[in-house]
């Protein structure tokens, strides 16, 4: 029993390893998205394990019952999870608008558009107009 | 036995987790996130929680799959091969993963009875809510009144978010007319589908407001029961088409409703203050102080269903129209 009292936690630890690793490591924003909302449920099982007692129940107060598991960490990861998707759906939202305005959702893609575009407004504040000679996708030829 | 359940279900975990962080096609992981969440829902129900495992199963398992999937059709199933190489980013997470492996050892054993987190407010709860609030779930009690700050709190979170979601993801008017002009719904050939979700739809909306109703006296409350409630919406929607639906649920109703949940549950606590008592204190509600935290917690918890249900029913037609929006567009 005693190897197995830990068990719990150190399966959060990889859950929340794998969520954190593909937040990391994936350029594609809904995949990180999806991780994300891994390493979120990890916490919330972290929480919901804590609150457990050996042989408890529900708690749903009764007559036939002594003993329940804590009801703490069950009301503040009920409201996790709701505020949890409504979140989600506000980030999905924003990757909605992003393919839509670079026609990618893939992170080195957008950076590269967005460096693209600053090194014309700055060729541009230097008195260089848009398509001139030296403008950067010629200076690369 | 829990013990057992415990054990293989948070290896599925493991194992639907590394199967999501290996697959490139958007469609399978979203699915994979679907089962997961079923999964955690199973494991909630093993280790005492019913209230979160409820939520997750209807969040989880029913809406955020369909946002998912809905998104997906707006930017496309593939995702593109990385290229960095991961190395680094596998070293920070091992290092971090160790540390906190390290840090659990200290952690006194799964289920045991005299952990400190059960030394604290948990017995206070559990012995003294029955005389004081008089609901026999526990976890409504704290949700609604003893932590009543703090679900207001989170319900304005549900508000801001659909907000943000409304004002991402604006439809025209245009796209709206066309929509109504198109006539066969997409669903249009799948008869049976249509029948049983027909015969369904009420089970569904009459099981909603028991789930909000009858949150005190078992698993249940706002959040569940505004989360169903919009699942049947939108299963409604995803058959007859979405002019049908908003035919019924017009767009700026819902958005009128989701203020007003909020507003019923504010000011349900401001009603609180001028009736003598503390800002969200329902005792002083009626002359007997547990009458009052009943009629406290009934009205606090609709205020909560109503936000939830209309803020999922509205992300939902977002995302919805602006797939329609890019069908016509091409």
């Amino acid at each position: 029993m005693n190897i197995l009292g830990l068990y719990n936690y150190w399966i959060v630890v990889v859950l929340m390893m794998i969520g954190f690793y593909i937040v990391i490591a994936h350029e594609n924003l809904i995949k990180k998205l999806v991780g994300l909302s891994i390493f979120q449920t990890s916490v919330f099982f972290f929480y919901i394990s804590m609150g457990k007692i050996t042989g408890a129940t529900a708690p749903i107060l009764d007559e036939k019952w002594q003993l329940y598991s804590n009801p703490l960490p069950h009301v503040l990861i009920l409201t996790a999870i709701v505020v949890g998707i409504a979140t989600t759906a506000l980030g999905l939202a924003l990757v909605v608008r992003i393919q839509e305005a670079y026609g990618s959702i893939e992170e080195y893609e957008i950076q590269a558009q967005d460096t693209q575009d600053q090194m014309e407004s700055h060729l541009e504040a230097y008195g260089f107009r848009k398509k001139h000679a030296l403008s950067p996708s010629n200076i690369d030829q | 036995m829990e013990t057992l359940i415990d054990i293989v279900l948070l290896g599925f975990l493991v194992l639907t987790a590394l199967a999501v962080a290996k697959m490139q096609d958007l469609f399978a992981v979203v699915m994979l996130s679907g089962i997961y969440s079923l999964i955690s829902a199973s494991l909630f129900m093993d280790l005492d929680a019913v209230d979160v495992a409820f939520t997750e199963a209807s969040v989880g398992a029913g809406i955020s799959t369909l946002l998912m999937l809905a998104s997906l059709k707006l930017v496309g199933q593939y995702e593109k091969h990385s290229r960095y190489r991961p190395m680094l980013a596998l070293g920070v997470v091992l290092a971090t993963g160790t540390l906190l492996i390290y840090g659990t050892l200290d952690m006194p054993h799964f289920g045991s009875a005299e952990a400190p987190v059960h030394q604290h407010v948990a017995p206070r709860y559990l012995n003294d809510s029955m005389a004081e609030i008089g609901v026999p779930n526990v976890v409504t009690s704290v949700l609604a009144s003893y932590r009543g700050y703090d679900t207001l709190g989170e319900t304005l979170v549900v508000f801001t978010a659909g907000i943000g979601v409304i004002s991402l993801l604006r439809v025209s008017r245009r796209t709206k007319e066309e929509e109504k002009r198109r006539v066969p719904a997409d669903m249009q050939q799948q008869i049976i589908l249509r029948v049983v979700a027909k015969m369904m739809l009420p089970l569904i909306l009459i099981f909603a407001l028991y789930v909000q109703f009858h949150g005190d006296y078992g698993p249940g409350g706002g959040f569940q029961a505004g989360v169903i409630f919009a699942a049947g919406i939108i299963l409604y929607t995803m058959l007859y088409g979405l002019s049908n639906a908003s035919r019924v649920f017009k767009p700026h109703i819902l958005e009128l409703f989701s203020a007003l949940g909020v507003l019923l549950y504010a000011g349900v606590g401001v009603l609180c203050i001028l009736m003598g008592g503390n800002f969200l204190e329902y005792g002083v509600l009626e002359h007997d102080p547990v009458d009052g935290q009943h009629l406290g917690i009934l009205l606090v918890e609709l205020g909560v269903g109503i936000t939830v249900a209309s803020v999922m029913i509205t992300i939902f037609f977002k995302f919805t129209w602006r797939t329609v929006k890019h069908k016509y567009n091409k």
